[in-house]
């Protein structure tokens, strides 16, 4: 009787302690029936790598506010593939300057959000990047 | 190579994929937990339950640092952090890893978070799946976080051979400690957020509580060569000395888990407990009580999968109907489906 749940998890890279964003964009998934692992803030790279492997999650959905979004996102999408996780679909929300998106886009950033994105919208854009 | 070996090998990444396909009832996964089951039966199963708030995961995250750090039991920890799911949607939150950010960075732990998918026991229907694969994987210590629980969440006492039930001051009477349910399931009791007001309340209900479900021998203090206890002049009768070794009396321990106050003397009494259990034959009836029930938990999805594949959806619906508008009552609509008389 049990079925595939789409699994998340959101986490908070970097050392800024606002979490409002990663917060509301849990309960939106949750919400729309998904199962998400939320970690809290100032997580390193090597740490959420460390959990989507253990809860081996199909997206990871990354709350960046600081700027350091080009440092981490690299780093986050290396340790996924070492450790075998090549299939995980990264999103990224926060403060991305435009500029940077075209760059992360071609990393393998699957999809880039900032300020008054609509939760419908990205939930709609997970679901058709997971496709289970 | 198959998952199973992979997983005997240590391989992490494989140990994850078929803990998401026993969650799932992947039929893909069905042969690899086959072949792991006899390697099974070495760790032990430690349940910790209690109410939402009391601090459990920040107790889960203090024993496995003190099982990593200790180098009697160095041993591989696994945890299954269980939370709930919505009711309405299937989604859930599942926000145990935030107090467990201490164990990051050591491979020999494993967090797995769970969602109940449904079940109302305070585990998932599926959490015994999960740790038999961590036991085969050669996790020694297997830690099983429950929902936060209310009363009746008991099903981790039949999954784990300790049970601990997690309370914090200010959070009842004693009148709440001697319903039925959860208290009972306990083999420790612990209070965590000792530090708070009101801890002395709380341990003095626990014990009591105690004392009511298990009466000591009171004896005259001539008989037991006791010290003399005396009340408006005349002698008491004091308890005697428990010397029981198959009786296990529940310890009650105070802990303050964000400060790891406490956590030496818990570890302690899983271990006494531990021997307990081992030296009085309970390990192997727990055991018994443990793998029978998943056998029946088992049997009933697969005999109302046999029913569901058999009786036509429609014929079904057709009955609710009946029962609906009162034509028959609900246990003659089931001996009806029974029998396949479905007219």
């Amino acid at each position: 009787m049990t079925e595939k749940k789409i699994r998340v998890l959101v986490a908070k890279p970097g050392l800024d302690g606002h979490d409002r964003g990663a917060k509301v964009i849990a309960r939106a998934l949750r919400d729309a029936g998904m199962e998400v692992i939320y970690t809290g803030l100032r997580q390193t790279p090597e740490m959420i790598a460390e959990a989507a492997l253990q809860e081996d999650v199909d997206v990871v959905g990354l709350s960046i506010l600081s700027g350091a979004h080009m440092a981490l996102a690299p780093r986050i999408l290396e340790l996924l593939k070492k450790n075998g996780q090549d299939q995980v679909k990264i999103f990224i929300g926060g403060i991305i300057p435009d500029e940077d998106m075209p760059r992360l886009k071609e990393m393998g950033i699957t999809g880039i959000y900032g300020p008054g994105a609509s939760t419908d919208d990205i939930i709609e854009d997970v679901r058709q990047a997971v496709q289970v | 190579m198959s998952l199973t070996q992979s997983i005997l090998d240590g391989n992490r990444l494989a140990l994850a994929r078929l803990l998401s396909q026993a969650e799932n009832d992947a039929p893909e996964g069905r042969a690899d937990l086959a072949e792991l089951f006899p390697h099974t039966g070495k760790a032990h199963l430690i349940g910790v339950t209690g109410a939402p708030g009391t601090g459990k995961s920040s107790l889960v995250n203090q024993l496995a640092l003190f099982y990593r750090k200790n180098p009697d039991s160095r041993k591989k920890v696994a945890i299954v952090a269980v939370d709930p799911s919505s009711p309405f949607t299937g989604g859930a939150v599942l926000g145990d890893r935030v107090r467990m950010r201490d164990l990051s960075g050591d491979e020999g732990v494993f967090i797995r978070s769970m969602a109940t998918r449904g079940s109302l026991g305070g585990i998932a229907q599926k959490t015994a799946s999960l740790v038999q694969i961590f036991d085969a994987a050669g996790y020694g210590i297997i830690i099983i976080e429950t929902v936060g629980a209310g009363q009746s969440e008991v099903d981790v006492a039949r999954l784990a051979h300790t049970t601990l039930v997690v309370e914090a001051p200010g959070l009842g009477d004693e009148i709440q400690a001697i319903k039925a349910g959860i208290l009972e399931i306990a083999d420790i009791l612990v209070i965590n957020k000792a530090d708070r007001p009101g801890v002395e309340n709380t341990e003095r209900a626990l014990r009591s509580t105690l004392e009511l479900a298990h009466p000591t021998k009171r004896v005259s203090p001539a008989l037991a060569g006791g010290t003399r206890v005396r009340h408006h002049g005349k002698d008491m009768s004091m308890a005697a000395p428990t010397t029981d070794p198959m009786m296990w009396i529940p310890p009650v321990l105070k802990t303050v888990a964000t400060e790891g106050i406490g956590i030496d003397e818990l570890a302690a009494a899983i271990a006494k407990h531990a021997d307990h259990l081992r030296q009085s034959g309970d390990w192997a009836a727990r055991d018994r009580a443990r793998l029978g029930s998943e056998m029946e938990t088992l049997l009933q999805e697969a005999l109302m999968d046999r029913f569901h594949e058999n009786v036509q959806p429609q014929k079904y619906h057709e009955m609710v109907e009946q029962v609906l508008n009162r034509n028959i009552s609900p246990h003659e609509a089931v001996t009806s489906l029974l029998n396949g008389n479905l007219e």
